[in-house]
C-alpha cells in the first residue's frame, strides 16, 4: 500500500479530472428535464426507466456486473437505511449469488470509524463526513460520497388512546429541551384541540450513538429553535438535556414502543414497521404534514438543482412547499476511491450502480423516497471516477 | 572400551533424555503458569498506555469531568464513575443482608436436605448469562417496576425527598441496581456461606452450651467469629457488580449525564463502553473509553485484593475462586 | 454444624426476657428463612419468564435460518453456528492452557510463585470481562481492520484459562502425594507421573472445571462486541471474518421495535440457558454426590 503512493497520486489526479467533467456535464444535461417530470409518485418509475439509458449512453457502455468469483462485501454505518439496505443485499444476492454482503447497522459514526481505519470495503452514513473527518482519513485515501436514498426523520411517540399528535417546532425542541415534561402541557394542547392528552410524564429516547439520522434531526432543532442552538447545537452526537440513550433508529423505536409517555425520533421506516405512531409536524407554510416518501420527495425537488458537486448535501431542513416534510436528509454510501481489491471494486461498483437504478423502485415501499433524477445522474456519473490500481473500474 | 562408553552413554543418554523430557514438560506448562500473569500484566500495560492520551490531555481532571461530549471532544468520567458507584451501592443495600441471612440460613439453620439443594439453585442463578438476565430485565423486571416500586416511591416519599421524585419510567440507576443485585447475591451468598461454615464448631457449641438462642449464638460467636470473610464476601459482589456489563446496559437507560435521582436515565463505566465503543471516533474518544477501562480495571482488582485478603483470613485459601467475575 | 439447632424448650422460658429472647430467635428464624426464599425467587422468574416467551419462537426457523432484511422469518442459525465454533475454539485453546498451567503451580513451582500466579488468575477471573475485549480489539483487531471471529475465541479462550486452571489446580492438590511418590519409586518420569498419575487421578474434577468454564464462554456478550462484533450472515470457518454468538444476537434483538425479533431474543435466551443450565446441573450434581459420600 505504502510503495504504490506515486502512482496513486497519478490515479486522484485522473479521477479528480474525470469527477469534474462528469459533473458539469450532468449537471447541464439532466437537471431541466427530470425538474418537470418529478410528481411525487411517479418519481421511482421515472428514475428506475430513464436514468440507466442516459447513464448508459453517457458512458457509451452497459452496466457494469459483477465478477464471477464468490466476494464477501464488508459494510457498516448507518442504521437509518438499514431496511433498505438488507432488502437490496438480498434482492441482489438473489440475483447475484455470488455477491454476498455483510453490512453491520452500527450508526454513521461508527460507519465513518470504520471506513478511516478500513475495517469495511464500504461504510454508509447519512450525515455527509465533514472536512476535518475527510483530512482524518489515512494519506492517499480518498472518500466517495454516493447518495442511495432520501429518508425523514418522524417523532414517535407512545401515548395510550393518542391516534393523532400535531406538534409545532417548538414543541419539538420544547420536549427534547426537557421544558415539556407533562404530555398534557397546554403549549401541545394549543395544536390539538379536541384531542384528549394524558397526564402522563415525557420519556424522551435518543441515540446513544454516533448518527446521521441524530445530525439531521439536530439540525432541525437548531434551525427552528434559538434555545436549542445556545445550549445544544447540532451534530451526529450532542449533549441531550434530558432522556435516555439507545442504540440505532432500532434502539430507540424499541425504547419508545417499551416505554409509555416516551418520544423519539428514528427514520420512517422504524416507525412503519414497528406500527408505532409518529406526530404530524407543522412545516414552514404551516401546514401539519406526516412523515412520508412524498413530503421528502418534496423537500428534495425543490432544492434538487443545488445539490453539491461532491454530494456531501446538508439535511433538508423545513423546505418550502404545502406538502413538504420539514426534516429530511440524504444518505450516502462511503466509497474508496481508489480500490485495493479490484474484484471487490468491480462488485462494489456493479452494486452500486444497480441500486442507484434498478434498486430505486424498491425505495417507496419502504418509505424511502428515491433519488431526484439529476442527483440520480450525478451519483452515477461518479461511479466512473473509482479507480483500482490507477484505471477505472467502469470506464 | 567401546562398549562400555557406549553402555555409558545409552543410560546416561537415556536419563538425559528424560530429564530433557521433563525440563521441557515443566518449561512448556511454567510457560502457560507464567503466561497467565503476562495476561495481567499486559491487559494491566496496554490499557494504561491506551489512556495516557486522555491523561495528557485533560489530567486527573479526567476524572471529576461532568462532561461527555464526543462532539467538542471534551470528556470528563464522573457520570459513568457516579453511575457506577450508585448502582453498585444499590445492589449492595438489596443484596448484602439478604445475601448474609441466606448465608446464615443455609450454614446454621436449614438441615442438610434443604441446605444442599437451595445451594445449588443459588449457584445456578450465578450461572445464567447477563445477556438472559438482562432480557428480563427489559421485559419483565423493567416495566414491573415502573408500574409499582418505583410509581409508589416517587409519589409517596418522592414528594418530598428530590432523590426520590419522579417520573420514573423502570429504566435508569434504579432498575440496574435491582438487576445488579440479583446477580451479586449468589457470590455474596456462597462465599459467606463458606466463610461461616469455616467458623470452628467449639464457638458455637460453648454458646448453645450456655443456654443460648441460636439468634445469639450466631450474633455473638459467628459472626464475630467471620466477620473479616463476610466483609470480603460483599466486597467480592461489589467487585462483581462494578464490573457487570450487558444486563445492566439493557435496563439503566444509557445517558451521558450526571444522574441526579434514583430513577435517572444514566451509565455505569462498563454499559458506557459497551453502548459507544465500537462507534467512538478514532483518537481521544476511543482513549477516554479505554481510560474509563482502566479506571474499572484498577476499582476491581483492588476491592479483589482487598476481599480476597479478607476472606483467606478466616477461610483459607481457594474459597470462592468459582464465583468470581 | 452437627450441633443440634433446637430452639428453646417451652419448658425452659420463664421470665419476660426470656420470652423476648425466644420471640427474638423465632423472628431470626423466620427472616433467614424468608431471605432465602427471595434468594431463590429471581432463578425461578427468570427461567419461568424464558421458558415461556422462549418456547414458542424456538422452531425450526430460528435453528435453521439467518436472519432476514425486515425481521420477518429468518432465524439465528447464524449465532448457533458462530457460538458453537468460536466457544469450540476457544475450548481448545483454552483447555490445555489451563491444565498445564495448573500442572506447574501444582507439581513443578515454587511456593512465592504459585501464589503470585494462583492470584493473578483469581484477579483475572474477576476483571470485568468487557475489558478482556477492549485488550484483544487492540491487537487482534485494530491492526487487520477486520473484526474477526478469531479475536472473539480468543477473548473467549482468555476468560476460559483462569477458571480451568484454577478448578484444575484445586483438583490436583486433592491428589494424594503417595501416588506420585509411589510412580516416582518406580522410576517413571515426572511428566508420565504427571500425566498418567496425577492428571488421571484428578480427571473427573478437571472435567467440572473444564464443563463450567466452556458454560461460561457461551453465555459471554461482552468481549464478543468489540472482536467477532456479530453478523448477519451464516460464516462456517472465516475466522477473518466477523461472527455472529447467540448471546449477541439475544443483546440485539431486544431491543428492537419489532415484536417478532424480540421473540427471536427470547427463543435464543432459551436455548443458551439450556446449554448453559444443563452443564451446570450435571455438573453440580455430580460434585454433589461425590461430595456426599
Amino acid at each position: 500500500m505504502t510503495t504504490t503512493t506515486p502512482k496513486r497520486l497519478a490515479a486522484l489526479a485522473f479521477v479528480a479530472a474525470l469527477a469534474a467533467s462528469a459533473c458539469s456535464s450532468s449537471g447541464s444535461t439532466a437537471a431541466p428535464t427530470t425538474a418537470a417530470t418529478a410528481a411525487a409518485t411517479s418519481a421511482p418509475t421515472v428514475a428506475a426507466s430513464t436514468a440507466p439509458a442516459s447513464a448508459a449512453a453517457s458512458a457509451a457502455m452497459t452496466l457494469p456486473e459483477p465478477v464471477s468469483a464468490t466476494i464477501t462485501l464488508q459494510g457498516a454505518g448507518a442504521t437509518f437505511p438499514t431496511p433498505l439496505y438488507n432488502s437490496w443485499f438480498e434482492t441482489y444476492t438473489a440475483k447475484y449469488p455470488q455477491v454476498l454482503f455483510n453490512y453491520q447497522s452500527i450508526g454513521s459514526g461508527g460507519g465513518v470509524k470504520a471506513f478511516t481505519q478500513q475495517t469495511v470495503d464500504f461504510g454508509a452514513s447519512d450525515a455527509a463526513m465533514k472536512d476535518e473527518e475527510i483530512t482524518a482519513l489515512p494519506s492517499g485515501t480518498k472518500v466517495l460520497h454516493v447518495p442511495t436514498a432520501l429518508g425523514a426523520v418522524v417523532i414517535i411517540y407512545n401515548l395510550d388512546g393518542v391516534d393523532k399528535l400535531q406538534l409545532d417546532s417548538q414543541n419539538v425542541a420544547d420536549l427534547f429541551l426537557g421544558n415539556i415534561t407533562k404530555w398534557n402541557d397546554p403549549k401541545i394542547a394549543a395544536n390539538n384541540p379536541g384531542v384528549t392528552l394524558p397526564d402522563v410524564a415525557v420519556n424522551v429516547a435518543h441515540r446513544s450513538d454516533g448518527s446521521g439520522t441524530t445530525n439531521a434531526f439536530t439540525t432541525y432543532l437548531d434551525t427552528v429553535s434559538p434555545d436549542w442552538h445556545t445550549k445544544v447545537g447540532a451534530g451526529k452526537e450532542v449533549q441531550w438535556p434530558v432522556g435516555q440513550g439507545a442504540a440505532g433508529n432500532d434502539g430507540v423505536a424499541g425504547a419508545v414502543k417499551q416505554i409509555p409517555g416516551s418520544v423519539g425520533y428514528v427514520e420512517l421506516q422504524y416507525a412503519t414497521q414497528a406500527k408505532i405512531a409518529s406526530a404530524l409536524i407543522k412545516n414552514a407554510d404551516g401546514n401539519y404534514v406526516p412523515g412520508s416518501t412524498d413530503g421528502v420527495t418534496a423537500a428534495a425537488e425543490a432544492i434538487a438543482a443545488n445539490f453539491p458537486a461532491d454530494a456531501r448535501q446538508a439535511p433538508i431542513i423545513n423546505g418550502a412547499g404545502p406538502t413538504t416534510y420539514p426534516i429530511a436528509s440524504y444518505t450516502y454510501l462511503l466509497l474508496y476511491q481508489d480500490q485495493t481489491d479490484k474484484n471487490k471494486g468491480q462488485d462494489l461498483v456493479a452494486f452500486t450502480t444497480w441500486a442507484l437504478t434498478d434498486g430505486q423502485a424498491m425505495e417507496a415501499g419502504l418509505g424511502y423516497a428515491p433519488l431526484p433524477a439529476p442527483v440520480q445522474q450525478q451519483a452515477l456519473d461518479s461511479l466512473h471516477t473509482i479507480t483500482s490500481g490507477g484505471a477505472p473500474i467502469w470506464p | 572400551m567401546t562398549t562400555l562408553r557406549q553402555s555409558g552413554r545409552l543410560t546416561s543418554g537415556s536419563r538425559s533424555r528424560w530429564l530433557n523430557a521433563d525440563r521441557l514438560f515443566r518449561g512448556g506448562s511454567g510457560a502457560f503458569a507464567f503466561g497467565i500473569i503476562v495476561l495481567l500484566a499486559g491487559i494491566g500495560t496496554l490499557l494504561f498506555i491506551s489512556s495516557i492520551p486522555t491523561w495528557r490531555t485533560f489530567g486527573l481532571a479526567f476524572i471529576t469531568g461532568t462532561v461527555w461530549n464526543p462532539v467538542t471532544s471534551v470528556y470528563g468520567a464522573l457520570p459513568f464513575i457516579i453511575g457506577t458507584l450508585e448502582t453498585s451501592l444499590i445492589a449492595l443495600v438489596l443484596a448484602a443482608p439478604i445475601g448474609l441471612l441466606t448465608a446464615i440460613f443455609l450454614a446454621e439453620l436449614a438441615p442438610r436436605r434443604v441446605a444442599v439443594p437451595v445451594s445449588f439453585l443459588i449457584e445456578l442463578l450465578a450461572a445464567i448469562p447477563s445477556v438472559v438476565i438482562g432480557l428480563w430485565g427489559v421485559f419483565v423486571l423493567s416495566p414491573f417496576l415502573r408500574g409499582t416500586v418505583e410509581a409508589w416511591i416517587s409519589s409517596t416519599i418522592g414528594r418530598y425527598v428530590g432523590f426520590l421524585a419522579g417520573p420514573s419510567f423502570g429504566v435508569g440507576i434504579f432498575a440496574a441496581g435491582v438487576i445488579l443485585a440479583i446477580m451479586i447475591l449468589p457470590t455474596i451468598v456462597s462465599i459467606s456461606r463458606e466463610v461461616i461454615t469455616a467458623v470452628p464448631n467449639n464457638q458455637r457449641e460453648a454458646m448453645l452450651a450456655l443456654g443460648a438462642t441460636r439468634w445469639e449464638t450466631v450474633r455473638k460467636a459467628v459472626i464475630p467469629f467471620a466477620r473479616s470473610g463476610i466483609i470480603g464476601a460483599i466486597i467480592l459482589g461489589l467487585g462483581r457488580a462494578l464490573g457487570e456489563t450487558m444486563a445492566v446496559t439493557m435496563v439503566i437507560g444509557n445517558n451521558t449525564r450526571v444522574p441526579t435521582r434514583l430513577f435517572d436515565q444514566g451509565q455505569t463505566i462498563s454499559s458506557q463502553i459497551a453502548t459507544t465503543f465500537n462507534e467512538a471516533g478514532v483518537g481521544l474518544q476511543t482513549s477516554a473509553l479505554i481510560t474509563l477501562g482502566f479506571i474499572l480495571l484498577i476499582m476491581t482488582i483492588s476491592l479483589n485484593i482487598v476481599a480476597r485478603l479478607l476472606v483467606r483470613r478466616v477461610a483459607g485459601d481457594g474459597v470462592g475462586q468459582a464465583t468470581g467475575g | 454444624m452437627a450441633v443440634a439447632s433446637r430452639s428453646i424448650p417451652a419448658s425452659l422460658v420463664r421470665s419476660g426476657a426470656d420470652r423476648r429472647r425466644a420471640l427474638i430467635d423465632r423472628l431470626f428464624r423466620s427472616l433467614a428463612l424468608l431471605a432465602a426464599v427471595i434468594c431463590v425467587i429471581p432463578l425461578f422468574l427468570i427461567v419461568a419468564y424464558v421458558v415461556i416467551n422462549g418456547i414458542g419462537a424456538l422452531n425450526l426457523d430460528l435453528l435453521t435460518k439467518a436472519p432476514r432484511a425486515l425481521g420477518v422469518g429468518g432465524g439465528a442459525e447464524a449465532a448457533i453456528l458462530g457460538s458453537i465454533q468460536m466457544v469450540a475454539l476457544a475450548s481448545l485453546m483454552a483447555i490445555p492452557a489451563g491444565i498445564l498451567a495448573a500442572v506447574y503451580v501444582s507439581e513443578f513451582s515454587h511456593r512465592r510463585s504459585a501464589t503470585v500466579i494462583r492470584f493473578s488468575a483469581d484477579v483475572l477471573v474477576g476483571i470485568p470481562s468487557i475489558l478482556m475485549g477492549i485488550f484483544v480489539f487492540t491487537f487482534l483487531v485494530l491492526p487487520f481492520h477486520q473484526y474477526n471471529a478469531f479475536a472473539g475465541s480468543v477473548a473467549l479462550a482468555f476468560l476460559m484459562v483462569p477458571i480451568i486452571m484454577r478448578t484444575t489446580e484445586e483438583m490436583l492438590r486433592l491428589v494424594p502425594g503417595d501416588l506420585r511418590e509411589a510412580s516416582f519409586a518406580l522410576g517413571v518420569p515426572t511428566w508420565r507421573t504427571v500425566l498418567s498419575v496425577v492428571l488421571r487421578t484428578g480427571l473427573p474434577g478437571i472435567l467440572t472445571g473444564v464443563m463450567l468454564a466452556v458454560a461460561r464462554a457461551a453465555g459471554e456478550t461482552a468481549p464478543l462486541l468489540f472482536t467477532a462484533l456479530g453478523s448477519r450472515l451464516v460464516n462456517v470457518g472465516d475466522w477473518s471474518k466477523p461472527m455472529d454468538a447467540l448471546p449477541i444476537f439475544v443483546y440485539t434483538n431486544a431491543r428492537q421495535p419489532i415484536a417478532a425479533l424480540n421473540e427471536q431474543a427470547w427463543g435464543a435466551a432459551l436455548l443458551l440457558l439450556m446449554f448453559v443450565l444443563t452443564i451446570n446441573i450435571l455438573v453440580r450434581a455430580r460434585t454433589w454426590s461425590v461430595r456426599s459420600r
